[in-house]
């Protein structure tokens, strides 16, 4: 896998598209924190950026990226080489190049400016969530040949995981308001990964709120050491189902 | 923390003072000089193991108005010490009393006493009654200080007193629940006592007043108390001052009181569903300023309130800065900082009877063209979502997703269901130093 | 050197290879002929393991090809369009290559990248070579590690006529060398002087498998495109 890996980066990291995502977080992550009078606003502002550009960007980048290399994905396969090997390769190359970009761009402003708990958390949620959505960006274009049914399907499931589902969440919430539902948004957080990074987030941001009312039964679950496992095993899951389940369609697939 | 750098006093334990009262240490000195002048043809009773006065009880019995009572160190078990005399009584290196888990220790009913470095523990702990380790009843002019109480269950317990000094001293209680913990300092209607610099710990309430007027309470540190940092009810025209209230199971609840001063008091890390960094209920003609609340669920949360001015003081990172309930009226909000916090002001109704004019609040978006240093637009700052969480709690776990955000654009764009009148009309655009 | 069995796949509606038989040997060079849509490339993707059939057995060296990948080793593949990572260098490209099969490294064949001059334009990227030097590219890899069989999908197309000319050399080398070689070309004067077998296709099914020599004798035609018109006419009537 070594043997692409290390030119499929390269070729990644010098993409424009790439350069500009990196350098545009990179101005983001600098103004936000130098324009701000608090840095708290300014960890609000990257929150939105962690939470909404970086899925969308590494989702349809990712995206297209596979179905422009779909030639060179052929000549990989005509090569002696696992379909698993190819299309791990390609998966590993665009989750460390978007990594990388996401590092240089938003967390090493973090670091410098708010190398706290929040801060790491940040980081580490914005880079759970890279690899996040390229997966599913691999899961998209897996699923169906048609480069603009691939975006359009991939621009979906950003607006999906970043919209939709919260406001269904949010009727539930109103449609059966008396009843006791905390449990229950617990377990629905773990279907969407961007909400269990914006909790983990909002447990260190927002922690002084969570803990009133419902911020108990949140407070027993994320607040503590297990619960932290626990959404970040959820994420990993959500690294590794769509990425496994493409794999099943690229292993059967006719190029 | 500081940001006045205010070095008025640099003792240990203080954190930005105001001299709002200079009265109190005039008193202190005052009185000091005066128990000089008395004992000046006084006499000393030593009191020790090794010594022919064994007991503490026998020394005081011995006493005449003026007299000294000396203790050397050691552990003197008497259960219940009555001292009715005008006396001194004074610990070297702190001896210890012990009540053995089943006595009160000291009991003080008398006029210019003094009680002074002793350590006071293990003391009795009852169903059927509240057991003090040091009782002050029907008392004039007592003061106990520099003492240490350990392991008590009410500490300072006073009653029908009045102008008493409990100064610098440490009590630690290791309560776990609301029903077996005492008081650490316990007051019942007294007037004009001074609680100064004490630290107090584990106990059900830090302070509690109840009847208890024109009273100082000054840089006292209240932690970590299963109920409150302090609680107090019907204790008219006193004053907080520097005082620290944090960690505290509950935070503070003050009720059915008017003039009532807080100046400078710090009121940290009260998290909870019911806790507070302050809780006022029916609390009127009063002022709270220079006051810092940080970390809190709730910093303050006012019902029944009314004419309460609120200024300088500094919202730093709570969960809501202030939940104030339709009930509250006339209140003033002015030249406050609300920095980083989740929810500026949350409210319960559309009628707004109190104003908020001329804070400064971190998450206002407006300009100021005529550069006057407000804002030229006004600033709403109750948010629809917060609204949202008042009627169904549940729906925190959505904050700061999208669609959230997307509402209370829309709400700030067309306001809809937030109070449409409870608003800052010249919001600073620089935050102030206090 | 390659078998397949009565193969078919369908792709939803089209049948583009219909129960087709093959045995290619080594040492042979076989043009691969047929209309636009008769299956071929789709023959060369089955046995290069890229398509799956949907039934039918391909043995390669006589072991099944089904879920294995180490036989591809011994082919060099040139597609029709050659794309590449667009950052990537031709250096990269070959590099790439080389660390996939290091099998047997330091016997790498580089004539062809001798004589199509790439070595003056190694660092160049891919996004920024023209048509035909990407084919150029495709066609040094595809020689580049000696392989016995070497598989070219219309290897001259956007070829420049030198170029061209230098390959057609190097086709005509490695059949000596012993090599099985299989082309698919539209251009069917070019390969008068490559060829040995003749394997026609059309709609998915094998037409005929021969000898050039065969046909020629029995068209009576030198030149081969003048024999394969004169085969279909006869077909056709």
């Amino acid at each position: 896998m070594k043997k692409i890996l290390k030119y499929v980066i390269v070729d990644i990291v010098q993409n424009r598209i790439v350069i500009i995502y990196t350098l545009l977080l990179l101005i983001i992550s600098l103004s936000v924190f130098n324009l701000e009078s608090n840095s708290a606003k300014g960890l609000l502002s990257l929150l939105n950026i962690i939470l909404i550009i970086v899925p969308l960007i590494c989702i349809i980048f990712s995206t297209i990226y596979i179905y422009n290399s779909s030639e060179f994905i052929e000549l990989l396969v005509s090569q002696p080489l696992k379909r698993r090997t190819i299309w791990a390769s390609i998966f590993s190359g665009l989750a460390i190049s978007l990594s990388l970009a996401f590092f240089i761009g938003a967390g090493i402003p973090l670091l410098l400016y708010n190398a706290d708990a929040t801060g790491f958390m940040m980081i580490a949620m914005g880079l759970f969530l890279t690899v996040v959505f390229v997966s599913i960006a691999m899961l998209a274009a897996g699923l169906t040949r048609d480069k603009a049914k691939g975006i359009g399907l991939s621009i979906l499931l950003w607006l999906f995981f970043s919209l939709i589902f919260d406001a269904l969440v949010l009727f539930l919430l109103f449609q059966f308001q008396d009843y006791p539902l905390e449990r229950l948004m617990v377990f629905f957080s773990f279907f969407n990964p961007i909400d269990l990074s914006r909790i983990q987030i909002l447990l260190h941001m927002d922690i002084s709120a969570l803990m009133g009312y419902t911020g108990a039964v949140f407070r027993e679950f994320f607040g503590n050491s297990m619960g932290i496992m626990l959404s970040f095993a959820g994420l990993t899951i959500w690294i590794f189902m769509p990425l496994l389940f493409s794999l099943k369609k690229f292993k059967a697939k006719d190029l | 923390m500081n940001e006045e750098g205010n070095a008025c006093f640099p003792a240990k334990k203080q954190i930005g003072m105001n001299i709002k009262h200079p009265f109190a240490i005039v008193n202190i000195a005052f009185l000091l000089l005066l128990l000089t002048i008395l004992s000046a043809d006084a006499k000393t009773i030593t009191v020790g193991k090794s010594r022919s006065v064994k007991t503490i009880q026998k020394g005081i019995d011995m006493a005449n108005t003026g007299d000294t009572v000396l203790v050397y160190p050691g552990i003197y078990k008497e259960r219940n010490i009555l001292l009715q005399k005008s006396i001194v009584l004074k610990g070297i290196n702190h001896p210890v009393l012990d009540g053995e888990n089943k006595y009160e220790i000291l009991s003080v009913k008398t006029k210019n006493a003094t009680i002074d470095g002793f350590r006071l523990q293990h003391s009795g702990r009852s169903e059927m009654r509240d057991m003090g380790a040091l009782n002050i009843y029907d008392s004039y002019r007592v003061t106990a200080i520099n003492n240490i109480l350990d392991d008590t269950n009410f500490g300072f317990y006073i009653q029908n007193s009045r102008s008493c000094t409990i100064k610098d001293n440490s009590i630690t209680a290791y309560g776990k629940n609301e029903v077996q913990s005492g008081n650490g300092i316990n007051a019942w209607r007294s007037d004009s006592l001074l609680i100064i610099g004490n630290t107090i710990k584990g106990h059900r309430d830090g302070l509690y007043f109840e009847f208890v007027t024109n009273s100082l309470v000054w840089r006292n540190i209240s932690t970590r108390n299963v109920r409150y940092g302090i609680h107090f009810m019907f204790s008219h025209h006193d004053t907080y001052i520097g005082n620290v209230f944090e960690d505290n199971d509950s935070g503070v609840a003050v009720m059915y009181t008017n003039h009532i001063y807080m100046y400078n008091n710090h009121f940290l890390n009260n998290w909870g569903d019911a806790a507070y960094g302050i809780l006022l209920k029916d609390i009127t003609d009063s002022d709270i300023s220079g006051n810092h609340f940080t970390k809190n669920t709730v910093a303050i949360h006012m019902e029944g309130c009314s004419r309460i001015n609120l200024y300088k003081n500094a919202f730093y990172d709570n969960g809501w800065a202030v939940k104030i309930q339709a009930s509250c009226d006339n209140n003033d909000f002015t030249r406050n900082n609300f920095t980083g916090n989740t929810f500026d002001i949350g409210t319960n109704g559309s009628l707004v009877l109190n104003t908020f004019n001329g804070n400064y609040w971190d998450k206002y978006e407006g300009y100021d063209l005529n550069r006057d240093r407000t804002g030229d637009v006004a600033y709403h700052p109750v948010s629809m979502y917060s609204m949202i969480i008042d009627s169904n709690p549940a729906a925190l776990v959505l904050f700061r997703s999208l669609i959230v955000s997307l509402l209370d654009e829309s709400e700030k764009i067309l306001p809809g269901v937030t109070p449409e009148e409870l608003r800052d009309t010249r919001p600073l655009m620089k935050r102030l130093l206090l | 050197m390659i078998t397949a069995k009565n193969i078919t796949k369908q792709f939803g509606k089209l049948k583009a290879l219909d129960n087709v038989s093959v045995s290619f040997a080594k040492g042979e060079c076989i043009a691969l002929l047929g209309p636009n849509g008769s299956g071929k490339t789709t023959l060369i993707k089955a046995l290069l393991g890229m398509v799956v059939p949907d039934s039918g057995t391909i043995h390669f060296a006589g072991q099944d090809i089904a879920n294995k990948w180490r036989y591809r080793n011994q082919i060099g593949y040139m597609p029709q369009i050659g794309r590449y990572p667009e950052n990537m260098t031709i250096a990269h490209v070959i590099d790439m290559m080389k660390d996939i099969r290091k099998a047997d490294s330091g016997k790498h064949d580089e004539d062809l990248i001798e004589s199509f001059g790439l070595k003056r334009m190694m660092d160049k990227r891919m996004r920024t070579l023209s048509g035909g030097t990407t084919q150029k590219v495709s066609a040094s890899l595809a020689f580049l590690f000696n392989p016995d069989v070497l598989i070219l999908d219309e290897p001259t197309a956007g070829l420049d006529p030198l170029s061209s000319e230098l390959l057609k050399q190097k086709i005509i080398k490695e059949k000596q060398n012993g090599k099985l070689i299989l082309i698919t070309s539209h251009i069917l004067s070019e390969l008068d002087d490559l060829i040995t077998e003749v394997f026609y296709m059309q709609e998915g099914r094998l037409l005929f498998h021969k000898k050039l020599s065969a046909l020629k004798e029995e068209t009576g035609e030198i030149k081969l495109s003048k024999a394969i018109a004169k085969i279909m006419s006869v077909k056709a009537v």
